[in-house]
């Protein structure tokens, strides 16, 4: 099937970076930004909308608001207060994640108010306890180098970031409060017209500038990518939830097509009368089904659902026509009502199918009247949840005319997006009265700039002869999360080849295999190189201790290292004279040159309890003795 | 909103040479062009700057100088939202709110960028849907103060007000309150309205009501349900009885007290369970009642503030004391330590506030249990003296029990304080 020309389409990408502080405090109370897994407190809230400061709803807030889920908090004192339960007003901003704001835009050259109002933007997903996320704009403007190319920064925020989701299910919403109040820095850039490859490296760019801060953190999920996307005429899309920057270009390029593909199916419906459709037109079909085969329509009334159908003129062809692979209005349709936990709807152009038999469908086109141009679409829920959706999925097929409708979307691993909400508007921002202004003095000014850090070329050309490391090395390093733990690891163990080629490429391949990198605690790291620095271990061993560790075979470093110490020199002797006696035939027949195959059986059983050159000179010295003979 | 609203000097000057004000949509020329929409400005900031809301929503100062042009674009005039009328249904029973301000009906204030009650009742109502489906509300605002701008003078104004309700048809009333001193508004009106036929409910919120986790929503749901539900006559405070939005606990308004800062659950019953506990579809009864010790209505809505509370603590200096005698100030209630102790320095002032005539009761520091002052010497001393035990009373309700009880019957104020007039002690 065809695919868009990227080239022709207009595509325009911005990118909005959502960074992590690695500051001690959260942003407006003093807890520490900890990842726990126990949470002794539990307690449930419900949000409703409340008004703009402008006397306006936001559509984003209203969307979300019409699902109205419980939402349960899980939270521990260790790393949550009252500020985060929202049961206490917010403290004072905390000084260093406002530094690190301020070197941040420094170093992009953006321009800094000097007085700043922290604003309430309205989120009511439950991610807020409060309903709002707290946000405020430090900076408009300025610019970074990528490639030689200067893309320009429209704003950077320091804000709050959301409390983590556990489950959402179809009444309830679960979240931790962990990392509820963290601070992140938001930066917006310009949007380009640039191929993939280049927004890619633009993202691998500024999260290098971040990264050479030192003030950041790092690991998975301290970065966020959204991705604003458009072509030309339709609606801004922004994608949200870009965790890894493989990922990055297959959704650029999904949404290009899908985009298009919206453009095209709008030229299609241009002359169809859409605005006539109306929600009173809607028949209950709840007991017109009764008897149909389908097991999901039988299920639906099992359930209690009402069913509802509604026809649209000259419609017919419109849901299913796919201008590009997978890239349907139905489908549209479908992701809008998921979110009131309906499955899906049916439309008239997969049908028959799913049990609704071809008599179903010839009565039901009877009963709402349609001619065979007509189109119609069938949709089952509760009663409580049912008009919204119907009303949600005849808005977007008005929209559908206008091609593109602006759009907050989730981006899924598979590389696609799913709808998530409409775009939020100014309306969703309300200040934070609990907080006066933010105002920033020269001094702050003066600290930033003289803060700034030097390019990732210097930082990586210091770090290549500190160490004594390769260039492809040093970025590994310097890129992943343990950065920190590679030099306060070097302090004391002087073999940093090893040590980066150990955090850089051990782990990763050890997690590639399937193993669970989040049991590999960093503490454990340190012990291993520690057990390793005093002759503890052997060399070999440090990858058998992460093995066994992310494997769940052992907890940590030191439970292996005490199975090891029984094994002295005097069982080492014990073991390798048994190896020799056992092919004692080989070792006449080959000499010295038996080393290496008796070596190979030794290290079978003994790899990472004693170093492989203790055995190799040991193992040399008994064949060359026996051979003396 | 005014035209300039907080802008004074230079600030004040560049917007008017530039013919902009507040609320107008503008074209700003900085570093680059872009729309502002001019907000007001905080009173206690400087003039070097005026605040803009750009498109995106965020709000920020704009410094003077970084302000190259400025030019009036247009002043759409936000249209407000209508709430939608509110269908009556005619088999529910009607309830009236009124509304004396408080964080349940705030929103911000431009003035200093906190919040200030500003919601009508009508807007506070509308905001919460559930509530017409429990009874038909009517909604009407008294005044808008906060609680510590609330005087004996407005409690007054409140019970006249109800006392003017007691034959109408409403089946009770609720009544939006700041909840800084709702406890002693509550006990106010419990001794001036003794016997009021309906339910009276007090109902305020520790978050403000124009952010989307207020719990005002739930306190007022609750506060109706219990008015429908329950047949019980009496003040009561209706707030949220856990961190949870659940339950809806329900106090009497003689033994609460707000007993945390900013937590949903800080008001809690001296010494006892909440009265009721009003859940989605239950109502859990821990009170038997009656609230009121004497049947009929027999209001007597009057006061006399002239009635001090003394904390009684290690150094407390007995000339502050003596300066409130010389105030002639006619009734003291301390708030003693213990059992109900003040130390042997006040003796003598003690002795010279009853040949004044001064009623003089003693209440506990500990908040919770009995004062007793026959145990220690020095209880007896006081008693003596002529202090009058006030058994379990809260300090806060006997200070509003005293300035009623002068008020309404002076010289028989050492009786009234001792007869249980709405279960403000436990017998």
């Amino acid at each position: 099937m065809a695919e868009p020309q990227i080239d022709k389409i207009g595509l325009k990408v911005g990118l909005e970076i959502h960074q992590q502080l690695a500051t001690n405090k959260k942003l407006f109370c003093r807890c520490k930004p900890l990842e726990l897994e126990e949470y002794p407190i539990l307690f449930s809230r419900k949000l409703r909308l409340a008004k703009s400061e402008l006397g306006k709803y936001d559509p984003a807030a209203l969307f979300e608001s019409s699902k109205s889920k419980q939402i349960q908090y899980f939270a521990n004192p260790q790393s949550s207060c009252l500020v985060e339960y929202d049961d206490e007003p917010p403290h004072k901003l905390d000084q260093d994640a406002k530094n690190t704001a301020l070197i941040i835009a420094s170093a992009l050259n953006s321009n800094i108010f000097d007085e700043s109002y922290v604003m309430r933007k309205i989120v009511i997903d439950g991610s807020n306890t409060s309903g709002f996320q707290r946000t405020m704009l430090m900076s408009q403007g300025g610019y970074i180098d990528v490639d030689g190319q200067k893309v320009g920064v429209q704003s950077i925020c320091l804000e709050e970031d959301a409390a983590k989701l556990l489950k959402d299910s179809e009444n309830t919403r679960e979240y931790a409060l962990d990392r509820l109040g963290i601070p992140l820095v938001e930066i917006a850039l310009d949007p380009v017209d640039g191929s993939p490859a280049f927004v890619k490296k633009i993202a691998l760019t500024l999260g290098r500038l971040l990264r050479v801060t030192r003030r950041v953190t790092r690991g998975i999920g301290s970065i966020r990518q959204d991705v604003n996307i458009s072509v030309t005429g339709g609606g801004i899309v922004e994608v949200k939830g870009v965790q890894q920057l493989d990922q990055l270009e297959k959704i650029i390029l999904y949404e290009a097509k899908r985009q298009h593909g919206l453009q095209l199916i709008a030229q299609k419906l241009e002359k169809i009368d859409l605005d006539s459709i109306s929600k009173d037109q809607s028949v209950d079909v709840t007991s017109f089904f009764s008897d149909c085969k389908s097991k999901v329509v039988q299920k639906s009334i099992k359930d209690g659902f009402i069913i509802k159908a509604l026809g649209i003129k000259n419609f017919a062809g419109m849901f299913g026509y796919e201008p590009y692979e997978a890239i349907r209005l139905g489908k549209e349709l479908g992701q809008q009502v998921r979110f009131f936990g309906i499955g899906g709807i049916f439309h008239s152009d997969e049908l028959p199918n799913y049990g609704i038999e071809q008599d179903n469908v010839d009565k039901l086109r009877v009963l709402l009247k349609l001619e065979k141009n007509d189109g119609f679409f069938i949709i089952a829920g509760p009663k409580d949840k049912i008009e919204f959706a119907i009303d949600a999925v005849i808005n977007r097929i008005k929209a559908a005319k206008n091609g593109v409708p602006a759009e907050t979307r989730a981006a899924t691993n598979a590389g696609d997006t799913v709808f998530l909400r409409p775009r939020p508007g100014s309306s969703r921002m309300y200040p934070e009265t609990d907080i006066p202004p933010i105002l920033v003095d020269k001094q702050e000014l003066e600290f930033a700039q003289k803060n700034i850090p030097k390019s990732w070329d210097e930082t990586i050309a210091d770090l290549q002869k500190k160490y004594g490391i390769n260039l492809q090395l040093a970025e590994q390093v310097f890129d992943s999360e343990y950065m920190e733990l590679f030099e306060s690891i070097c302090t004391k163990y002087q073999n940093p080849n090893f040590v980066a080629s150990v955090l850089c490429s051990t782990i990763t391949n050890l997690q590639r295999q399937g193993l669970d990198q989040t049991l590999l605690k960093p503490e454990y790291i340190t012990r291993t190189f520690d057990l390793l620095a005093n002759d503890k271990i052997a060399k070999e061993s440090v990858e058998i201790i992460f093995e066994n560790i992310m494997s769940q075979k052992i907890k940590t470093p030191d439970d292996f290292a005490q199975s090891q110490s029984s094994f002295g020199d005097a069982e080492l002797e014990k073991f390798l004279d048994e190896i020799i006696q056992n092919n004692i035939g080989i070792v006449q027949k080959q000499g010295t040159h038996s080393v290496g195959m008796l070596m190979g059986m030794a290290m079978k059983s003994l790899r990472g309890k004693i170093s492989g050159e203790k055995i190799s000179k040991s193992l040399e010295a008994k064949i060359t003795k026996i051979l003396e003979k | 909103m005014s035209e300039y609203r907080g802008y004074n000097g230079k600030a004040l000057e560049f917007l008017k040479q530039n013919k902009v004000k507040v609320g107008d949509t503008v074209t700003l020329t900085t570093d680059s062009d872009q729309t502002a929409t001019i907000m007001p400005r905080y009173e206690h900031s400087d003039d070097a700057h005026i605040v803009v809301k750009f498109k995106s929503g965020y709000n920020v100062g704009l410094r003077l100088d970084t302000i190259k042009k400025i030019s009036f674009l247009s002043n759409d005039i936000p249209i407000q939202a209508n709430s939608n009328p509110i269908k009556q249904n005619p088999a529910l029973p009607k309830i009236l709110l009124l509304s004396t301000g408080g964080t349940i009906a705030s929103r911000i204030d431009y003035r200093t960028g906190s919040v200030t009650p500003a919601l009508t009742a009508q807007e506070l109502n509308s905001s919460v849907p559930e509530l017409a489906e429990i009874a038909n509300i009517d909604a009407e605002v008294l005044f808008s103060e906060y609680s510590e701008n609330i005087t004996p003078e407005h409690w007054l104004k409140i019970a006249q007000k109800l006392d003017s309700l007691a034959k109408s048809d409403y089946k009770g009333i609720l009544v939006a309150h700041g909840t800084d001193t709702m406890q002693y508004t509550a006990a106010f009106l419990s001794f001036a309205l003794s016997g009021f036929p309906k339910p009276i409910v007090l109902v305020g919120s520790q978050r403000s009501s124009d952010r989307p986790s207020s719990d005002a929503a739930l306190n007022l749901i609750g506060a109706a349900k219990f008015i429908v539900r329950s047949n019980m006559n009496g003040v009561f405070v209706a707030m949220h009885n856990s961190e949870n939005d659940d339950d809806t606990a329900c106090h009497l308004g003689t033994r609460v007290r707000k007993n945390h800062t900013s937590k949903r659950n800080a008001f809690e019953t001296v010494g006892a369970k909440p009265a009721f506990i009003i859940s989605q579809d239950t109502l859990i009864q821990n009170f038997p009642g009656p609230y009121y010790k004497q049947k009929d209505y027999t209001p007597k809505i009057s006061l006399d503030s002239k009635v001090a509370l003394i904390k009684y603590h290690p150094g407390y200096d007995p000339k502050m004391f003596e300066y409130i005698l010389d105030q002639k100030y006619k009734a003291i209630i301390f708030e003693g330590t213990g059992l109900g102790h003040i130390g042997k320095s006040m003796y003598d002032l003690v002795k010279r506030a009853k040949q004044e005539n001064v009623f003089l009761g003693m209440t506990s520091q500990c908040l919770d249990g009995q004062v007793n002052m026959a145990v220690y010497e020095s209880g007896r001393d006081l008693m003596n003296f002529g202090i009058v035990p006030l058994s379990n009373m809260i300090s806060e309700i006997a200070l509003v029990k005293a300035m009623w009880a002068l008020g309404t019957d002076a010289k028989n104020i050492s009786n009234t304080m001792l007869v249980n007039v709405a279960s403000e002690f436990t017998e």
